[in-house]
Order: C-alpha cells, then structure tokens, then sequence
C-alpha cells in the first residue's frame, strides 16, 4: 500500500511512541465452536511455532480510538487497532519480509502493461458474522471509498494518473482492476484496505450515514470484520475488549485455525512512562515503541520478561534550515541568514561537523543508527549502499566554510567567531518539538559541535503544533530538528516529502514550481520510479535521489532509533519487526505457552 | 539582652553559601557546559585513599572511569590508573564575579575528570552546574525580590500615605493579583514572549515575569504600617512644623516599614528562587546549555532517570541550605520586630 506522507499525519510520525504493551492471561477452555476448516475453504497456513488456543492478551494504547470505521479513521491508534486486529485486506504487506503477500486475494496477475491487475479470491470466506465474502463486498468496499461524498480519508490513494482506479467483476471470486497509469509500487496499493461488508453497511451508505457508521459504540451485533479479532465490548476512557474471530482465514502448519488467543484488550494509558509502569507491574503483557533509556530499565529487571531490540526502523530525524523564498514579510535578519542557508557547502560544513555517532550513543544509549540519508537499514530494499557515511571532520568543515567565504574572529570571551563576509556572525536558532525528549537532546548535541565552528545555534523547544505551523504557514525560523517515520518501505510512502509541491517538503514546502535544479531532478526521478513497473528500473531512480539529497544536504539525517520492545516470557511467536505495528503484526500467531499458569 | 543577635548569624550562614555561588567559577572545577560524551549519566566519583594493593596515601585519589564494554550506561575503574586529586589547579576560563579572568580552580585533576555529583546525559560536571546553576536561580530571586519590594512599597507607601480614591483604586488591583493563580500567570506570560531568546533575554525575562506578579503582597504590607505611622504624634508634629509629604515619607515613615520589608524580603527570595526553578523546570526559563536549579532538575521528568540515576536528585538538596537560611532569618528578623514593639509600646529607648 502506498501511504502518501500527510501533513495531518505528521503528528503520527513524529509523535511519542503509542506504546502497546502486553497481557494478563485467562485460561479458558477453548470454544467448542470454531468450524474446522473444511475443503470448500481455502485456508492460508502460515508457517511458524505452533502455538496453544487460550488466554487473553493486554496492551496500552497511548489514546482511545476516536473511530471503528476504517474509512475515517486517521489517527494512529484508531488505524493501529483497525487495520491490525479487526479488518484485513486483499494483498497485504508482510511486515517482517517486508514483501506483498496473497491475504484475501489468494493470488493476483499484473498484466504486461502494468495497468491490470486481476486479483482472485479465496473461496469460502466469511465475516466475523458468519456472512460470506465476495466479490461484491470488495466492489461495494471500491465504490464506497472513491465516493466523495464519503470522504474517505485513503481516497487520493486510488487516484492514479489523475483518474480513479475503476474495478470490476469478473466472476464471484474474480475481480479486475485497471489502472490509469503504470503505478511501480501497484500490489502496495492494497494494503491497509480493509474490505468492508455489503450486508451491513449498504443501508447507511444509501442513507448518506456511511461516514458516521461504527463509532466506537456501534453494538458489536452491527459490526464485522475479516481480521482476527471481533468487537465485543468498548468501555469509555477505559479499554476496548476485542474477541477470537471463529471464521478467520489463517491457520498454522498442522491445520489449527488461527488466532490462538481467546481475547486481545486494548488499555488507554496515555503516557508513555505509565505504560511503562503498567507494563512493569504486569498489568500488560507487552510493551512495544520504548525509548532507549526505558528499555534499558526493563532490562535491568528482567523478571520474566523477553526484551527485543528488533533494530533500526523506519524513522529518520534530521537537521533542516529554512530554505523558503524569501516574501516580502521576511524580516531583513532571517533574509540574512537565509543567505548563509542557501549556500550549499554551509550545510555540507554543518553536516561535516556533527557527531553521528555521539547522538547515537547518547540519545538513543547505541540503540540506533547513525544516518547519511532517508533510507535506514531497517529498510531492506531501498538503500543506497554507494552513499558515502563520513566520518566526522572538524577540518573538513571548516574547509568548506571557508571556501564559502565565512572567516574567523576572535569573540568578546577569547574564543573564535565564524563571521559571514559582511562580518556579521553566524548565529541561528534550531526549533525542537518540546514534547520530544530525543530531539531535544539531538539539538543540544549538534549546538554543542558547532560551538567548535564558531558557530552560535540556540535551542528552542516549541510545543509541537507551534512548531509545525512555524514550519510549514509562517515560514519564521532559521533551522529545525523533526522526524519522520515511513508508513512503509516503499519510496512511494514519502513522496510527499521528496516532491517540491509536497506539504511535507519541509525546508520549503508546496512550491509552485521547484526552486533549485536539483529539486526538479528529484521531481523528476520520482515520477520517474513512479511509473516505471520493475523494481530494479525503480530502485536506479531512488537511488540517483538519495545521491542528489545526499549532496545537497537540505536535509542532514543524523539517526534512527531502533525499534524496541518487550514481553512477558511465556508470550509465544513474540517477533518485534521494523514495520508498524511493530508487535502486533502478528496477532493472530501470538500465544502463552502456560494459558493455565497465566492465569490470573 | 538577646535581641538583634540571631539575625546575623543566619546573615553570616546566608552570606558564605552565597559567597561560594558568586564564586562558582573558582569552586567548580569545570566549565558547566563542556560536555564528556563518553561518559553519559556517570556515577559520583568515588574517592579513594587506599588504592588496590591496601596502602593508605595521603593525597586522596580517583581511578580513571570508561564505559563496560557493550553497555551504554555502566561504567568500572580502571584500577590501573589512579588520579591524584589536586588543589589550586589551573583549568576552564572563567571570570571570577563576572569581572576578574582567571583560570584557577579549587581542586582538579590531570589525566581525568573528576565528578563529585555525578554527570548529566551529556556528561557535563553536576557539581560545576549546580554552583553555576545556583548563579541564575538565586540572582533571578534577589533581583526578582529587590524588583517586588521597590514597586511594593512604592505603590503601599503611596496608597497608604495619600488614602482616598488612590488608596481604594490600588489596592483593588493589589487585590486582584493576589487572588490571581500565579503560576497559570506565568505560563500565560511567558507564551506571549518571543520563544527564541538568548539565556540573559530569558533571564531578565524571568526577573520581570516575577516582579510583575509578585508587588501586590508587600504593597498591602507597606500601606499597612504607613496607614498606622502616619496618625503617629511624631509624623503629626512633623506636619504642623511644616514638612513636605516627601520628608514626611522619607524621615519618618518609610523608616517605620523596614522590619516589614526586610522579613519580606526574606520570604520572598527563597518564593522567588522557586519561581524560577518551576520555570525552568517546565522548560520556560533559561535555555540549554545554561544551568540553572531548575532545569538541571528537569530530566527527571523521565521516568528511566527518576528510577536509574539518584544524583539527578542532587539538584533539588541544593536549595534545602538556602531556603533555611532565609527563612531563619525571616524568623529572627520578625522577633526583632515584635521585641522591639513591645519594647516601644512599654516606654523602653530605641537603642
């Protein structure tokens, strides 16, 4: 699925970790009644640890979900809780392979022109209701969110060469869907698309009421899903109670029908420290999205717990200045030093001066990974690997600064000055969220390194919406310290970010036309992987567009924070992976290997 | 007679604590902001004066401290390497009360650094940043204070001396910013002040913020106590012989409010040193990488310090010395007013 990289989402991304954490058990007998598969179903097995039926699950949710409607829902948890454990879609992206994989769609061909693609159903599916699944749900699910009057948050998704995708019918397991244009990352396109059922939501849509269908207080009668786990209760402020789905589609190795667990509770604990404590005092029973600092609290204190460190994600953070136009509203002290900005070997020299590794180091305590671009080693397929990582060089910085035209001083105290050729100094502030703990701590590293340069930076922690408004409306500040976390490995996940006319262009966002040479070449190269079909044809272009944003520096990647988690011991299949959700992405094998010890 | 003697023992005790602040530069061993990224969240030196193979020396000694291999926050001796400890060392530049440069220190070492409190997350000294620190919390609360007192007793000595509408209209407002909730006024200031601001900007922010809050208490004091000394027989006479308002305030009157403002005083500059500690604690006082009490206290907003490294506490026992002084001395200073009014009221002389 491509996730184009919103504005309204960065707060997602660059939020404090939703921690999920873990759960008290129940042994209970398993229900007698879950159909066993039989040969008109076509079942996928999963391969992986055969676990045991029973018990019951806990994890924090950092908010309560504002929606159960997967066709609204834009916050995090509401999506986390959707799309991980209540709905599934018809070609799913396996978040530890980080490959397309058959889910609802047993198979699908792409035809030679990359504009069609045929996907085929497996048979005897049901809802959670007991409901079978057809072609029809998947072409009502379509036309419903290309409806605009629907207002479908993923809608622009399934825009593509400027026309919506069309689908059609072939047979009742059999569907086609035709493309505008050739889209490279196509099969992406159907994750996170959960398939809606007809039976249920025909009547509100015909009313117009589809978008305010299934609130969180929707009876768990009125609702249905294909995912894992079923609606049974919703406590306000307090938890949401998800049961076993008896007609999930998946089974393990020897036949059983997955998933394994009985109950999955999702707690709202609001704070990250709380979920923590919770998680500690074995209310949860696992907890994933930790800061370094706290996962090296838990373990310390490793009663029973397994504690993961599944490495490096998908989350880059960065240093940018502000590369805007310069308006007519621009005070003449940001004009002046938007000219320093500008000046390609300024930022090649503050890049040279900072200390990667220190920040790996001390913000993240060496759980992380020094950046030289937006591609982690988290992801598998996308990284450049000719990109050069150097080291840090004080010299070499004040080479560049110097062949810029910037000259050395002596200050009032005795130490040197960078000054600029009209012998001003080189002073700036760099804004951080103050809500974010490891940026800050990023921004008082990188100040303290340029201190060495001569240079005078001042950290300014700024409420996170104030900040993103500076940023992207108002255009007043010098330089700024964010993160952003890629919904997917796919580069099509941040074409937002990389396209000049993206909103998320952030050191000079939503331009008309791009500014520089090289912002056209990047806009360029990505239209260009875009449409090209073959992965390795897309990955040449991504590549020349890390190069060309490696050479530029407007944006100089510091690190990525791995991803890390933990759980209760006796929680089997426990595999934390780079991609969101990083535990849950396989709820439905999740076991206790004690159902009966666990309980509580 | 026991009178007039506590307070200046608390005065002396006040005056060597602050003394050792003011000369921060000298008593730290190193400049605050110099960061050892090695050696993040390091624990207290240990200091030792038997070393390894049980003989005693005399000059007390340190082992040089790395991190344990694989680990990001453990740290062990190297045995191997002990590091005298040395006094009058030369060291960071500093300037001595802000005016006298000069480079030495009252202890150090060479080879290594010494951490009497430990290190922060950058691996700055503790024990430099708390004296520093100390610096901006308590000039923040003698100016805040001296800010307070002055208006205070310019706007009670004026109500209290003139009556009437002034009187009734100044003291309404008085009112009014005493029942105001301080600390959301705070806030509410404070986000209305330009967000990038250099650590002296911050700082006489903070000194504003706080004396534009803080007048009223003091003014109703002072307007008090003028209410009363200006029906006083002496201030009478002094009137009918013909003094101007201005040497009635100046001779006679004001001089009857320095018990009040003095006590005052000593209740305000440790309220105020809080201030600021709450402040910057909360991330609106002085910017990084400046200390101050208050944000040296702020990483313990996270719960892994909280539970990991018990020197972060160190910073909040810091104020514990000072904030007795003041308000010890507030305490003598108020039985001297009482002894000497009952002294006065029963016909006993001044001095």
């Amino acid at each position: 699925m491509v996730k184009m990289a919103r504005l309204s989402t960065i707060g997602i991304w660059v939020g404090w970790g939703l921690l999920l954490a873990g759960a008290a058990v129940f042994a209970r007998p398993a229900r007698g009644f879950p159909p066993q598969s039989s040969p008109s179903e076509e079942l996928f097995t999963l391969p992986g640890e055969i676990g045991q039926r029973g018990g019951r699950l806990v994890v924090s949710l950092r908010a309560e979900p504002k929606t159960l409607n997967p066709l609204t829902a834009v916050d995090a948890p509401s999506r986390e809780v959707i799309l991980g454990a209540m709905q599934a879609d018809l070609i799913h992206i396996n978040r530890a392979t980080q490959l397309t994989e058959p889910a609802l769609a047993k198979s699908w061909k792409v035809s030679a022109d990359g504009l069609q693609y045929t996907l085929t159903l497996r048979k005897g599916l049901r809802f959670s209701d007991g409901q079978p699944l057809d072609a029809d749900d998947v072409l009502f699910t379509f036309r419903v969110c290309l409806d605009e009057s629907v207002h479908a948050t993923q809608r622009d998704q399934l825009i593509v060469g400027g026309k919506p995708i069309t689908v059609r019918k072939i047979d009742a397991q059999t569907i086609i869907f035709q493309l505008a244009k050739t889209y490279g990352a196509g099969e992406r396109l159907f994750d996170g698309r959960a398939i809606l059922p007809r039976h249920l939501l025909e009547k509100p849509y015909a009313e117009g009421k589809l978008s305010q269908a299934w609130t969180l207080a929707t009876p768990a009668n009125q609702w249905a899903g294909l995912g894992p786990f079923r609606l049974k209760e919703y406590v306000a402020g307090e938890k949401l109670v998800l049961e076993r789905n008896p007609y999930y589609w998946k089974q393990d190795a020897k036949g059983n029908r997955l998933p394994y667990l009985d109950e999955l509770v999702f707690l709202f604990v609001p704070n990250a420290d709380a979920q923590v404590l919770r998680f500690q005092s074995g209310e949860t029973d696992l907890i994933s999205r930790l800061s370094a600092e706290n996962f090296s609290v838990l373990s310390r204190q490793p009663r029973g717990l397994t504690m993961s460190d599944a490495g490096p994600g998908l989350e880059y953070n960065f240093l940018f200045f502000n590369l805007n136009e310069q308006g007519e509203k621009t005070s003449p002290d940001l004009a002046r030093k938007m000219k320093w900005f500008r000046e390609v070997k300024f930022r090649q020299a503050v890049s040279a001066a900072i200390d990667r590794d220190a920040i790996v180091r001390l913000v993240y305590q060496g759980r992380g990974a020094a950046l030289w671009g937006p591609v982690t080693s988290g992801n598998r397929r996308w990284g450049n690997p000719s990109i050069p990582h150097p080291a840090r060089s004080l010299e070499k910085a004040r080479a560049l600064l110097k062949e810029a035209g910037f000259t050395w001083t002596t200050g009032p105290n005795g130490e040197s000055e960078l000054v600029d050729s009209d012998a001003k100094p080189i002073e700036f502030s760099i804004l951080t969220s103050s809500s974010n703990a490891d940026r800050t701590k990023m921004a008082t590293l990188i100040q303290d390194d340029l201190k060495q340069l001569g240079m005078r930076a001042q950290v300014v922690p700024m409420e996170f919406r104030s900040l993103i408004d500076r940023v992207t409306q108002t255009k007043e500040y010098d330089a700024c310290v964010l993160g952003l976390v890629s919904f997917d490995t796919d580069p099509t996940a941040d074409l937002g970010v990389w396209l000049s006319s993206g909103g998320t262009h952030l050191w000079n966002p939503a331009q008309a036309h791009p500014a520089t040479a090289w912002e056209a070449e990047i806009d360029k190269l990505m239209e260009q992987q875009l449409a090209a079909p073959k992965y390795e044809q897309r990955k040449k272009y991504f590549d020349r567009v890390q190069e060309i944003l490696a050479e530029n520096q407007a944006m100089i990647f510091l690190a990525s924070p791995d991803i890390l988690a933990g759980a209760k011991n006796s929680l089997g299949n426990f595999h934390p992976v780079v991609l969101e959700p990083y535990v849950l992405w396989n709820v439905e094998q999740l076991y206790f290997r004690n159902p009966v010890e666990n309980a509580r | 007679m026991i009178r007039r003697r506590g307070w200046k023992r608390w005065l002396l005790a006040l005056a060597v604590l602050h003394g050792i602040v003011a000369c921060a530069g000298f008593f730290a061993p190193y400049d605050p902001a110099a960061q050892d990224r090695e050696r993040p969240y390091l624990p207290p030196t240990k200091i030792h004066l038997v070393d390894t193979q049980g003989h005693f020396r005399l000059r007390p000694f340190f082992y040089a401290v790395h991190l344990r291999d694989g680990s990001f926050d453990q740290f062990e001796e190297s045995t191997g390497q002990a590091i005298p400890l040395r006094f009058y060392v030369t060291g960071a530049r500093y300037r001595l009360l802000g005016l006298v440069p000069s480079r030495m220190h009252l202890f150090g070492a060479q080879g290594g650094r010494i951490y009497l409190l430990g290190g922060d997350a950058y691996g700055r000294d503790q024990f430099s940043r708390i004296l520093y620190g100390g610096q901006i919390s308590l000039l923040a609360g003698l100016l805040g204070a001296g800010l307070t007192l002055f208006f205070g007793a310019l706007i009670g000595a004026t109500a209290g001396y003139y009556g009437g509408w002034r009187d009734g209209l100044l003291m309404r407002v008085a009112e009014l910013f005493v029942a105001l909730p301080w600390l959301y006024l705070l806030f509410a200031l404070r986000a209305f002040l330009p967000l990038a601001v250099s650590p002296v900007q911050a700082f006489f922010l903070i000194i504003l913020v706080i004396g534009a809050v803080g007048w009223a208490r003091p003014a109703r004091l002072v307007r008090g106590v003028v209410l009363s000394a200006r029906e006083r027989d002496f201030v009478r006479a002094a009137r009918g012989f013909g003094a101007t308002d201005g040497y009635l305030l100046r001779r006679h009157i004001l001089p009857e409010t320095s018990s009040v403002i003095l006590t005052q005083a000593a209740i305000l500059v440790p309220q105020f040193v809080l201030a600021e500690m709450t402040l910057s604690f909360l991330g609106l006082g002085v910017p990084e990488p400046v200390p101050s009490w208050g944000n040296l206290l702020a990483s313990l907003q996270q719960y892994s310090v909280l539970v990991s490294y018990w020197w972060m506490y160190v910073p909040a026992l810091a104020i514990v010395p000072f904030f007795l002084g003041y308000l010890g001395l507030a305490g003598a200073l108020q039985q001297d007013a009482g002894t000497e009014k009952i002294e006065r009221a029963s016909g006993a002389s001044r001095w």
